[in-house]
């Protein structure tokens, strides 16, 4: 029985590859079918593997447990990478002060929780709120007055933007490593698989993010304001739409999904520093550019590639490796395909 | 209509323009004809405000619009179709149309907006639902005019949309312009390619390095021995 099901997850496989290349055009360019496609296709590849697994005897069990902390890890680092791609998208600029969105997040999360005893649903709303805010601030002060300078310029006033943040964090929330009130300790189990409460949440609410961002960008005025300014700026002005405004409508929601991550992981990690949005913002950004920067699904897709991959080496190698997998990927990805998984070759304008 | 009084632009560090008048009354189609590096582009994206650091008065139905954000000039009824066309290459068709009154609020009329564009422009009907990217270049062309009518405008200013196009397709735009016209959208056009523009416009005006050192009924211009020999060929 296995090899036929094997041989027919290979000929849905097949058919559904050929499908895509015979009619490109018609599913790239609908959001829905897009959707549904790469759905069915991440079901099947969870056939395909289980089956690849049965067939060397090794243990599921295991495989798919870290698979599934990858996948909630990753999740995480999907909706930083989103801000990343989005801020990149309409101004070509590599927020660098984004990982310390993230982390005022966290902080913003932590004190709803902690000295103001908000229940977790509303300090998530407050975290993200707090994290949104503080990107347009960030946008305001650092990059506006920058708008018509060179990028490197905008560049290096990111990176100083983001030191700037972790400094005032150390001064402001101090240096010691808060903990974050332990939340959602319960554990759900799916036939033999064990999965934490809280890696669950954390699934469930980027998910639903997400959705919620999808539709924002392909449906609502705004979000095609957005999509427009990227694409031809000049030509959105042209047809009245307000670029400075929507370039802060942009980081606003880029850091709205920061601060959520932020939030997110430390129910999961409870520990929360200053410095905690160095490491998660660099992986972040290789998530943004292996997926393809400037391009949203690209940014889940290689928030999850570097989620899974970093709990899967840890599992099987060593955790010494956890780190060096994301930049390995990153140098993998820029050798064989620089514009990134979902990347078109563009040229430059000059 | 659209009155701009001695208009200067810097542009990068050159003097672009240098003293510009025109007037475009309502219901006219103006031409502004030139060599390469006249200033024409320039002199439209100063109206729109796309470049800023300019001298002079620009006013638009007695209003002055000088230092209007470019959101709020669109606003006001001025729709400028680019140089090279700038469509949105990642929207499809009807995105990019509907971008284009992304100013209105009266969704209906929208609607009968975009219908009145597909029967403009049929061939915009049979790629409604594809990508303006991988439009060819007349289709992107009458896509960007298309965009540019979907704003309701009270003046049109057309950037050059001969560029680039087969002589046949370049006389169907035109033609075109010349029906939009009649349907009482004002037009002030720029073009290299002189024949064509003073075929259809009613007045004209040469730019020379930042100078207008002609104007007069476009009839007349195209009669001119000097605009003969410089921009008609002989």
């Amino acid at each position: 029985m296995l090899p036929a099901l094997g041989f027919i997850i290979c000929a849905i496989f097949l058919a559904m590859i050929w499908a895509l290349f015979k009619n490109k055009k018609r599913i790239s360019s609908s959001p829905i079918g897009r959707f549904f496609f790469g759905f069915l296709l991440i079901i099947l590849s969870i056939g395909a593997v289980n089956y690849f697994l049965v067939g060397i005897n090794a243990n599921r069990l295991y495989f798919w447990q870290q698979t599934i902390y990858g996948v909630s890890l990753g999740s995480v680092y999907a909706l930083i990478a989103l801000g990343y791609t989005m801020v990149y998208g309409i101004i070509r600029l590599i927020n660098f002060a984004h990982g310390e969105i993230y982390m005022i997040g966290a902080y913003a999360g932590f004190f709803a929780v902690a000295s103001l005893g908000l229940p977790f649903f509303l300090a998530l709303m407050f975290a993200m709120l707090t994290s949104a805010l503080a990107g347009v601030l960030v946008e305001r002060i650092a990059y506006k007055p920058l708008r018509k300078a060179p990028r490197l310029a905008v560049l290096i006033t990111a990176i100083g933007m983001s030191l700037l943040l972790q400094n005032v964090g150390q001064k402001v929330f101090g240096s010691i490593p808060r903990s974050f009130p332990r939340q959602f300790t319960g554990l759900y189990r799916i036939g033999e698989l064990n999965i934490d409460q809280s890696r669950a949440i954390i699934f469930v609410i980027t998910f639903l993010l997400m959705l919620i961002l999808q539709y924002f960008v392909v449906y609502t005025k705004p979000g095609k304001a957005m999509r427009a300014v990227s694409q031809e700026r000049d030509a959105a002005q042209l047809v009245g739409v307000n670029v400075d405004r929507t370039i802060a409508l942009t980081f606003f929601v880029g850091s709205l999904l920061a601060g959520a991550a932020g939030i997110l992981v430390a129910i999961v990690f409870p520990q929360i520093r200053p410095t905690m949005g160095l490491m998660p913002g660099l992986k972040a950004f290789v998530a943004a550019v292996i997926g393809g920067i400037g391009i949203i699904p690209g940014a889940v897709l290689g928030g999850l590639i570097i989620g899974v991959s970093e709990n899967l080496v840890t599992a099987y190698v060593s955790s010494s490796w956890r780190d060096a997998i994301a930049f390995g990927l990153l140098i993998l990805i820029l050798l064989l395909k620089p514009s990134g998984i979902l990347g078109r070759n563009v040229k430059e304008k000059v | 209509m659209l009155k701009i009084e001695d208009l200067h632009v810097y542009y990068g560090g050159i003097h672009a323009i240098k003293g510009i008048s025109l007037n475009v009354s309502e219901g006219q189609i103006v031409s502004l004809i030139g060599a390469n590096g006249a200033g024409k582009s320039t002199c439209l994206n100063t109206i729109s405000n796309l470049v800023q650091n300019s001298k002079g008065k620009i006013s638009f139905m007695g209003k002055n619009i000088t230092n209007a954000p470019p959101h709020k000039i669109v606003k006001y009824g001025v729709a400028q179709v680019p140089e090279g066309r700038k469509v949105f290459p990642q929207m499809s068709v009807s995105e990019n149309l509907d971008m284009g009154a992304y100013t209105r609020n009266d969704k209906l009329g929208v609607k009968e907006d975009k219908q009145k564009v597909f029967k403009l422009f049929p061939r915009l009907l049979e790629r409604e639902n594809q990508l303006a990217g991988t439009l060819s270049g007349g289709e992107q062309q009458m896509l960007a005019i298309g965009r540019g009518l979907m704003a309701k405008p009270k003046i049109m200013l057309l950037d050059e949309p001969s560029m680039g196009l087969a002589p046949l397709l370049v006389r169907e735009i035109f033609s075109i312009i010349d029906e939009i016209n009649s349907q009482g959208t004002t037009i002030l056009l720029v073009e290299q390619n002189a024949n064509m523009a003073l075929s259809i416009a009613d007045y004209a005006y040469v730019l020379e390095t930042g100078r207008i050192v002609l104007k007069g009924e476009a009839k007349t211009l195209a009669a001119d021995e000097k605009v003969k020999e410089a921009y008609l060929g002989g």
